[in-house]
């Protein structure tokens, strides 16, 4: 009698306890309705970045002073260690920043939940961005946010290898008959001829220029198991049987810039990233860098960008909207071109950093071929599991690795519906 | 276990109290005695309930919803999806079944190695720490003690750097002309591993036939496939940072041993090891049980490392359940599935620490039963 009184008596107060806490929380914790609006008077914004290091941070942080001076808001920008999580924790939180980075990997699953504010047809200039970075951060046929920047991928070179090899510039890879000779004639003692990462966000390049890619162009059905992929994966197998080409783990490196500049590599591929990294950790190895090689159906190349979202849920929509048009302005993009090497989004800009960063040219023109990267919700662990998948494409078979791809993916395709 | 027993004495003599007290004041006595027992206990409760078992109760609910992270997950309008989430993981052909089929075949090789071995290992250095004849002795403590108050983010990160593929552990193991492997790039099983570098199975298919059937997604070459280098390495650096507080609770227990118990088996003439089997082991059995079930549970949901070391790379061989759960919620935006995964971890976690706790149960029972009223 005495146990089962108690544990009624404990229920009870779970129960009733339970009910306060879920309560409260419907109340104020998680509020769905829109938020109410501040427009007068001075505005304070958080911008939450996840920074690719201190000269980020600092340009960054500079451009929102100024912003703020000249409208008299305040802004604080706060550094995520973990993006992904921070903004999770803060949207479930009810208490998202007010602007923050969106990573194209994540843009799907923010859009999807209602957490962004689809500010697009607020920005009357939205066509001089990049259409290809547009659709990207597009959910349901409208721009929800506007690219802060935009990195291709490229083909960096390690000059004075190559010239040892007895090779010319003349001899620079255009295609993949001449990307496979190349690196079978660099590939010797400690360098191996082509270094990158088992990711598609390297491999998916080839895949795009066999005329293949993961899914079709408007994103509704899985295309991984395609003829076109499949030449791709068999076309980096065989040089990897070769020996000519290595992953950057089997060198001892964290990623493509790491072989290329400890000079394990004779040829990477990566994005306009290298270029920061290469002038602060390798600033006596010489290098250059060329379109990627075109492959069976043409040239190929990938884009990457983050977008500046605005939160659904933020106070002051319309504060943040006008930071994010200075941000995205053609001078504040060259601004952070100069100061942390990225490439900026908008097309005229993009134009004046080709003509002040003529070594950055095949980024540049990489815009014009270049993929979007896949944005669907929920495709995170697809992904990645590919990336899992191409880790073993040495002993696995393209078809098998493709194979698995295309029922993962779509399987999330068919719950999406 | 005689601390119960002695708990209950108390109570057990209350309510043997003269039937005549009871039956002056029946009631109201009652009454008064339990309410202020509620007003005694009620901080305790309210701070259990409101972050503990509210928190619980909330994760199980919302491991039955389809749950972005991004709404109110306790408002009429979720996308309750039932059993669905636990469905996918252990029902459902799929990714998702595969990851967590996946996450648990890595994390029941690290348990099955760590925890023995940072037990027997603590064991060890508290019986070397605890002769009274050894030198120093309180600096061996220290050093021993060291890893496990380091952060276990820099414990991982150096390891990082000892077990690269130019590392200093493969310049070591140079001198001695063995080959080291690229440690945490390397996702091969080690039984596949050493059974094909003997000649046994073929190196480039292990398995054989084994590779074409399966369970949970996952066949039973790979079932079988032994954890990967990656993950020894893992073991190893969880042995070395967790040994120092085992140690330090087998030190604890072991200066609890009444001297005149060993000087008694002396007197019978027994040598070391019999003294370590019969005398110190019996005395130790409620520590061991206690650093076997703290092993038991935090080998189970082991996730600094992973997250620092790898995510999961190379080959998902270092995935755990409690990773998995945490990159289902936030990179996937799936906290249903993240939920769902943490409450089968828990359904895994409980009946080990029953079965451990029914293997290590006192055994003779009646004596000691008789001891504890002795001494209660």
């Amino acid at each position: 009698m005495p146990t089962s009184r108690t544990l009624g008596a404990a229920t009870a107060a779970c129960a009733a306890v339970l009910l306060a806490v879920t309560g409260c929380s419907s109340n104020s914790g998680f509020d769905s309705s829109a938020p109410k609006q501040s427009s007068s008077g001075p505005q304070s914004l958080s911008v939450m970045i996840a920074t690719s290091g201190d000269a980020e941070t600092a340009a960054v942080k500079e451009a929102t002073a100024a912003w703020a001076q000249q409208t008299g808001n305040k802004v604080t920008v706060q550094l995520a260690s973990d993006i992904n999580q921070q903004l999770g924790q803060a949207f479930a939180g009810n208490k998202p920043p007010d602007v923050f980075y969106v990573n194209s990997d994540q843009f799907a699953n923010y859009a999807k939940g209602g957490s962004l504010y689809a500010y697009g047809d607020q920005i009357s200039d939205a066509s001089a961005f990049s259409s290809t970075l547009r659709d990207s951060f597009s959910y349901n046929g409208k721009l929800v946010c506007l690219p802060k920047d935009s990195s291709t991928l490229g083909l960096a070179i390690n000059t004075t290898l190559w010239k040892q090899a007895g090779l010319t510039a003349a001899d620079y890879p255009t295609t993949w008959d001449q990307l496979a000779k190349d690196a079978a004639k660099l590939t010797k003692g400690g360098v191996t001829g082509l270094v990158t990462t088992p990711d598609y966000q390297r491999l998916g390049a080839l895949m795009k220029e066999a005329g293949g890619w993961i899914t079709n162009s408007d994103q509704t059905t899985m295309t991984a198991d395609s003829a076109a992929n499949k030449q791709a994966l068999d076309f980096v197998k065989s040089m990897m049987a070769k020996g000519s080409l290595k992953y950057a783990s089997d060198v001892d490196a964290g990623w493509g810039g790491e072989a290329l500049g400890k000079k394990k590599a004779a040829m990477t591929i990566e994005g306009n990233w290298l270029s920061g990294a290469m002038k602060a950790d390798f600033p006596s190895v010489d290098y250059t860098v060329v379109p990627l090689p075109a492959g069976p159906a043409g040239k190929g190349t990938l884009v990457f960008s983050n977008c500046w979202g605005v939160a659904a849920k933020s106070g002051h929509q319309k504060a943040a909207v006008d930071l994010v048009r200075y941000l995205t302005s053609a001078k504040q993009q060259l601004a952070f071109g100069d100061a942390f090497g990225v490439m900026p989004s908008r097309t005229d800009a993009l134009a004046s950093y080709a003509q002040k960063y003529p070594d950055a040219k095949a980024w540049v023109e990489g815009i014009d071929y270049a993929q979007r990267p896949v944005t669907i919700a929920g495709f995170n662990q697809v992904l990645t599991q590919f990336n899992t998948d191409l880790q073993s494409l040495r002993s696995t078979s393209p078809a098998q690795i493709l194979g698995s791809l295309q029922r993962n993916g779509g399987q999330v395709l068919g719950n999406a519906r | 276990m005689p601390d119960s027993a002695l708990l209950g004495t108390p109570a057990a003599a209350g309510s043997h109290r003269p039937a005549a007290a009871t039956r002056r004041r029946p009631v109201r006595d009652r009454i008064r005695q339990g309410a202020w027992g509620w007003l005694f206990v009620t901080p305790m409760v309210l701070v259990l309930g409101l972050f503990m078992a509210l928190p619980i109760l909330m994760a199980l609910w919302v491991s039955l919803l389809h749950w972005d992270g991004q709404s109110n997950p306790f408002t009429g309008n979720v996308d309750f999806v039932g059993l669905r989430n636990y469905r996918d993981l252990i029902g459902t052909d799929g990714l998702t079944r595969t990851l967590f089929a996946t996450s648990l075949r890595n994390t029941a090789y690290y348990v099955l190695l760590t925890v023995p071995l940072q037990t027997v290992l603590a064991l060890g250095l508290a019986i070397a720490v605890n002769q009274r004849l050894l030198r120093g002795r309180g600096a061996a403590r220290t050093v021993f003690y060291f890893p496990s108050v380091t952060s276990s983010i820099a414990v991982s990160t150096v390891f990082l750097f000892l077990f690269q593929g130019s590392g200093s552990v493969n310049r070591m193991l140079s001198w001695v002309g063995v080959k080291g492997p690229n440690w945490f790039a390397d996702p091969r099983g080690v039984v596949w591993l050493v059974l094909g570098n003997l000649g046994i199975t073929d190196r480039d298919h292990p398995g054989g036939a084994l590779a074409r059937h399966g369970v949970l997604g996952l066949s039973w070459a790979d079932w079988f496939s032994g954890p990967s280098v990656a993950m020894c390495t893992l073991i190893l650096l969880s042995v070395w940072t967790t040994s120092g507080t085992f140690m330090l609770i087998f030190l604890a227990a072991l200066q609890g041993i009444p001297r005149t118990l060993e000087e008694a088996a002396a007197l019978d003439g027994v040598n070391r090891r019999q003294l370590l089997r019969h005398v110190t082991l019996p005395a130790l059995r409620p520590v061991l049980f206690l650093v076997l079930t703290l092993g038991l549970i935090a080998t189970w949901q082991v996730f600094d490392q992973v997250y620092v070391m790898g995510k999961g790379a190379p080959g998902n061989t270092t995935l755990t359940p409690a990773y998995l759960s945490y990159s289902s919620g936030f990179d996937n935006a799936d906290f249903g599935h993240g939920a769902a995964i943490a409450f089968l971890l828990l359904a895994i976690i409980l009946p080990l620490a029953g079965l451990q706790r029914w293997v290590l149960r006192e055994r003779g029972t009646k004596r000691t039963r008789k001891g504890a009223r002795a001494r209660g």
